[in-house]
């Protein structure tokens, strides 16, 4: 909503900056997104001029010289190339020094060699209208050297208002003249509609039926003008509505414009002449009715939408666009001004349906009020009367009335500093409220209010009321307090505590965190090669097809980010995403009551140097298997959780180096190198390692009791069993603590060793270390030997591994 | 030469001798000498034996004695040497200390997002609120019928708001924990819903997901002076204690009254910084927009007055603020889009 200042102050003058203005109705709740200015700059170099005469440039056809009389002493030569120019009148010039609209400064020129001492200016020249085919020509009776700002309205800040949905009697100059009144104290002036020409009764001349339904079009008015001339606005209003950011177009249209923005409710004028059959009907369109429009574009329609017929069928899309048959043209002479109050949210879908915005369907998709219907007829009989030489037939249509009774609203002065925290006294609640319009009466607690129709649908109780009271009272003058927490569970709970140390476990392993989109691709799938993938989640609406589905997996986004930064460089590749993803048993069957499931995963990616090489370690080892091992070990460590790897994966896996990640013997993800394929969709050439599992399925920690470790001494020693080459380290270490028991505290196998002369074709040796240990005793020696016997006697019979050296 | 004067003899020559020594190797020589097996003194002391039984006593005792001042007198001289010879190699065993560390250290950061996010939540989990999450794929009923939207709310729009199906989307706010909240907890309820908000906008400052905190504090006589409290307090904490904030009415559905709130701009006073020039985080105004709150709706404690949230008896304030923005401002990031782009020189920035 732009908001000339010039304009504003026919109705309230609040004497102080647009900046400062701008500030107070932010403090108030109008938002002010920026100030503009429109016109010229500084208005000391322009004057009126009276051209005394007129004679042609000797070296150009087009330029003329002028001698112009600016109120000095000597008229000013001024070259000028309009074809309108002439000897006796009155223009305005711009002197050198001069700011022009587009902030360019006038300096004295040569015009093919002869010199010009300021500008003749036209229209658009002014920012007055976009015309430029001559100069502007003023009244006769200014005289020569007057400021040319004393004369006409040239120069104008404009606060451009963001005006918010339940504030539609702000989309007016004379609503907004309102909040600025009472936001300021500045006294209001009367609605320029108060004293309206024209009369009410029976009207001759038109037929009007309304057949849609009366909530669809709850008010319908129409007055008509007869000897109407059709021609050029004054300057002043051409300027007006230039600065508030429209068009002039010609006397009849730009008061039609003019009305609905200042009184925020839109009107059209139809050529009563060109309406057949001289009877409007509104109705609801027909499908794939079509209906050309004032635009010259034919809109098809449907049976939603409200279009208003003569006798030939549809002249306009009700409430969003008039049509082109019935267009005021210059041969206009009987007008007909129609306003209507149509339905918001219908009229909200017919201007999406059709893509159709304009200023009128802006203002009736926020919901006017009937009353509005007829401030605009005052208006628009006024100025119609005043300069289209129109006179107004006795009568008005008005079909539907007025809205309901205003309503009166009890507001409790306990009530107030209940909500707000803060007491305002009664007679300053009676004060704001009347200054934007309600009407108080005292009652024994408070106030009985009543709203005014213009805001009948924003405010309907009593924190509505206080709403109003407050931001003019200013909500910047709260005290600040705090409440005293009454929770009962405090804290964060176990499992967003898990999910923290999981995430600090793995930055502290070196890997950064990233965070993907949620949405990616259908085709990632088949990138990954999965051979039967869930069916996903889809968007009906996506912004693009590469975002068109939600993730299953965290996996994508890891492997798109790690290609993004190895494309930029990044040689060593460690990183992990914490986040939801996205599931469902069956995605057609997605509703509300069955939702999708949203677990939470933690991912990690290896690639390339495990660490940044060194002076003392210039080759460091890459990431394979193992290294994403050791961070899922870190992690899960952290965490606290057993854990096993399970079978091996394949798919979208190495098949030789992958396994699933078992928690209590279920899978709970994956741990393993990204098959070569896969890897080089991403363009990895080298090893990329990584794990990914459903981190909101992991168990909880549990309190861990305290064991006695140091009251005995332990003892270590070392065991290596050569066994065939498809046992694993983790079968055997299986055994040995199966066997081990009850004294065997720990086992971990450290070295893994190959010699086919020496321990035989397809075998190989594993090193484990054995810790033994009892709460109780010292072990002896025995002990220690019987329990290490029992170890050997189990690996032999169950893995057929017999113990080297000894044993 | 009487025994006793030979014995006082080795004695002095003894410690001369170890007094002299320069170095380990040479006291051992010394204590070998004296001390040893083959050395005088212990000889003397075999010698006793020999001598007439009156003098057996004085000069056995004599030797004996020594002999062990002389053992005293060398442990001690080994001691301070042995101090001496490892201060002197430890001096010969310099290393660059300004060579890098090895293995360097893998500094793995967290996003900044989940830093800001754990900062705010920090925050309010010291003000005793609890963090609730909820689901990002919602239905409309809790993204918008009961957060008060019209029907025709533009927000609602296909434009605007992603959709799974016609009664299914993605959450355009954390807004709607508000309702399932109190579906779910009888008041009072002070709880904070962190999360993952998505809507169909794509530009220098919007990206299609994003991040929310959402606050809801309802108790019997919560005010509007209490949420400007709590989120004075807030903004301290997370721009620094000289901040103030600034409420500005505004209008949103389900809050009534509804503040913008804005908190005095940190990198600048009134808009002109420390240099005088103009502040480009604040634009010259001052102040920053942060977050959206005020005071929850009647209409949407209808929705759960079977839950015990009488808008009657209860009363309370909601706010939402974006995590990227507060991130952005606090950090002088100045693209949201790099917050997405997740390269790696940009996540290690932030420690």
């Amino acid at each position: 909503m732009r908001v000339p200042l010039e304009w504003l102050h026919d109705y309230v003058e609040p004497h102080m900056d647009a900046h400062t203005l701008a500030q107070r109705l932010a403090q108030t709740g109008t938002e002010v997104e920026r100030i503009e200015h429109h016109g010229v700059r500084g208005g000391e170099n322009f004057v009126i001029g009276h051209v005394l005469t007129r004679q042609k440039h000797p070296d150009a056809d087009r330029l003329s010289v002028c001698m112009v009389d600016v109120g000095g002493s000597a008229p000013a030569q001024i070259v000028c190339g309009a074809p309108n120019v002439a000897a006796g009148l009155t223009v305005a010039v711009a002197r050198p020094g001069a700011v022009m609209p587009d902030g360019t400064r006038l300096g004295r020129a040569k015009l093919r060699g002869i010199e010009s001492e300021g500008m003749i200016l036209s229209e658009r020249e002014l920012q007055v209208s976009e015309e430029h085919n001559g100069i502007m020509v003023l009244d006769v009776d200014h005289a020569p050297g007057t400021p040319l700002l004393d004369v006409l309205n040239v120069a104008t800040d404009v606060l451009v208002l963001e005006i918010t949905p339940n504030r539609p009697d702000c989309l007016g100059i004379y609503g907004v003249a309102r909040e600025v009144a009472a936001a300021t104290g500045a006294p209001l002036k009367p609605a320029p509609w108060e004293q309206d020409p024209g009369s009410f009764g029976e009207l001759d001349g038109v037929q009007v039926a309304i057949e849609a339904e009366p909530h669809l079009c709850p008010r319908f008015t129409a007055r008509i003008f007869d000897n109407v001339t059709v021609g050029e606005s004054p300057l002043w209003m051409k300027a007006r509505l230039m600065a508030a950011g429209q068009r002039p177009i010609s006397n009849v249209v730009d008061v039609t414009n003019y009305v609905m923005l200042l009184s925020g409710q839109p009107m059209h004028a139809f050529d009563l002449d060109r309406v057949a059959g001289r009877r409007l009907t509104v109705r609801r369109a027909r499908a794939q009715e079509q209906v050309q429009t004032l635009d010259e574009q034919t809109r098809t329609l449907d049976e939603q939408m409200l279009v208003i017929e003569d006798a030939d069928g549809p002249t306009s899309i009700a409430g969003v666009m008039g049509g082109a048959r019935s267009e005021v043209s210059d041969a206009t002479t009987t007008l007909l001004s129609e306003v209507a109050t149509w339905n918001g949210p219908n009229i909200q879908r017919t201007s999406l349906r059709l893509a159709l915005r304009s200023e009128a369907s802006g203002r009736f998709e926020k919901g006017l009020q009937p009353e509005q219907a007829l401030w605009a007829q005052a208006l628009a009989t006024r100025l119609l009367i005043d300069l289209c030489g129109a006179t107004v037939r006795p009568g008005t249509v008005d079909l539907g009335g007025p809205g309901p009774q205003p309503a009166t609203i009890r507001l409790r002065d306990a009530r107030i500093a209940g909500l707000l925290g803060m007491e305002i006294p009664r007679e300053r609640t009676r004060r704001h409220l009347q200054a934007i319009g309600f009407l108080t009466v005292d009652a024994a607690d408070g106030l009985d209010v009543t709203v005014p129709d213009f805001r009948r649908s924003d405010i309907t109780r009593e924190a509505d009321l206080i709403e109003e009271v407050a931001r003019l009272d200013g909500v910047d003058n709260l005290p600040a307090t705090l409440p005293a927490s009454a929770n009962t569970e405090r804290g964060l709970t176990a499992r967003q505590r898990q999910r923290r140390r999981a995430a600090d476990a793995l930055a502290a392993q070196g890997l950064h965190e990233i965070i993907g989109w949620s949405f990616t691709s259908p085709e990632l799938a088949q990138r990954l090669r999965l051979s039967d993938p869930a069916p996903a989640l889809t968007l009906a609406n996506p912004m693009s097809s590469e975002h068109s589905q939600l993730r299953a997996v965290l996996l994508g986004s890891l492997l798109d980010v790690a290609q993004r930064n190895r494309a930029r460089g990044a040689t060593r590749i460690a990183l992990f995403e914490s986040g939801r993803v996205y599931h469902h048993d069956q995605p057609a069957q997605l509703a509300p009551e069955r939702l999708a499931r949203e677990p939470h995963h933690i991912a990690a990616i290896l690639a390339g140097p495990l660490r940044n090489a060194t002076w003392r370690e210039q080759q460091p080892r890459h990431a394979d298997f193992f290294a994403a091992k050791g961070v899922l070990a870190a992690l899960l460590s952290t965490l606290g959780i057993d854990w096993q790897v399970g079978e091996r994966l394949g798919g979208f896996l190495h098949p030789g180096r992958s396994a699933q990640v078992l928690v209590g013997g279920e899978p709970v993800g994956w741990i393993g190198e990204i098959h070569p394929n896969v890897a080089a969709n991403w363009d990895f050439e080298d090893t990329v390692a990584g794990f990914e599992l459903e981190l909101s399925a992991l168990p909880l920690p549990g309190v861990p009791s305290f064991q006695d470790v140091g009251s005995f001494p332990e003892v270590h020693e070392d065991l290596a069993v050569v066994v065939a080459e498809q046992v694993t380290a983790g079968e055997l270490v299986e055994v040995v603590r199966a066997a081990g028991r009850p004294l065997l505290a720990g086992a971990e196998v450290f070295d893994v060793y190959r010699d086919s002369a020496r321990l035989g074709e397809g075998h190989k040796s594993l090193a484990v270390r054995l810790d033994y240990r009892a709460a109780d005793r010292t072990l002896t020696d025995a002990e220690v030997m019987a329990q290490r016997q029992r170890i050997i006697n189990a690996v032999q019979q169950q893995l057929d591994g017999r113990v080297r050296g000894g044993g | 030469m009487s025994l006793s004067e030979k014995i006082t003899e080795l004695q002095a020559a003894g410690a001369a001798a170890a007094n002299a020594a320069a170095n380990s190797a040479e006291l051992e020589e010394v204590r070998v000498q004296y001390l040893g097996r083959r050395a005088e003194l212990p000889n003397l002391l075999r010698g006793v034996a020999e001598l007439p039984p009156a003098e057996r006593g004085a000069v056995g005792k004599a030797a004996n004695e020594a002999r062990k001042a002389l053992e005293a007198l060398i442990d001690q001289r080994a001691g301070r040497l042995a101090i001496e010879e490892l201060e002197a190699r430890l001096e010969q065993d310099r290393v660059d200390v300004t060579l890098p560390a090895d293995p360097l250290p893998a500094v793995g950061r967290l996003h900044l997002i989940t830093q800001t996010w754990r900062e705010i939540e920090d925050i309010f989990l010291g003000l005793g609120y609890r963090v609730a999450e909820g689901p990002e794929v919602e239905s409309v009923y809790y993204n918008f019928d009961a957060l008060n939207h019209e029907a025709t709310h533009p927000a609602r729009a296909w434009t605007d708001t992603f959709y799974l199906s016609d009664e299914v989307l993605l959450r355009t706010h954390t807004s709607p924990m508000q309702v399932r909240s109190m579906e779910q907890q009888r008041p009072p309820i002070y709880i904070i819903v962190p999360g993952r908000v998505y809507r169909r906008d794509s530009d220098v400052t919007h990206t299609p997901q994003f991040h929310q905190v959402e606050g809801l504090a309802i108790d019997e006589n919560i005010t509007l002076a209490d949420l400007k409290g709590t989120l004075q307090t807030f903004a301290r904490a997370i721009f620094g204690p000289e901040r103030n904030i600034r409420l500005r009415p505004h209008f949103f559905p389900f809050t009534e009254p509804s503040v913008e709130v804005d908190v005095s701009c940190f990198n600048c006073s009134g808009g002109v910084t420390a240099a005088g020039e103009r502040c480009s985080i604040c634009k010259g105004t001052g102040w920053l927009e942060i977050l959206g709150s005020g005071m929850v709706d009647p209409n949407v404690l209808h929705f759960v007055k079977d839950s015990g949230y009488d808008p009657e008896l209860v009363q309370g304030f909601a706010f939402g603020m974006g995590i990227e923005r507060i991130a952005m401002l606090k950090y002088g990031v100045t693209d949201l889009r790099l917050l997405y782009d997740n390269d790696i020189r940009f996540l290690e920035q932030f420690a």
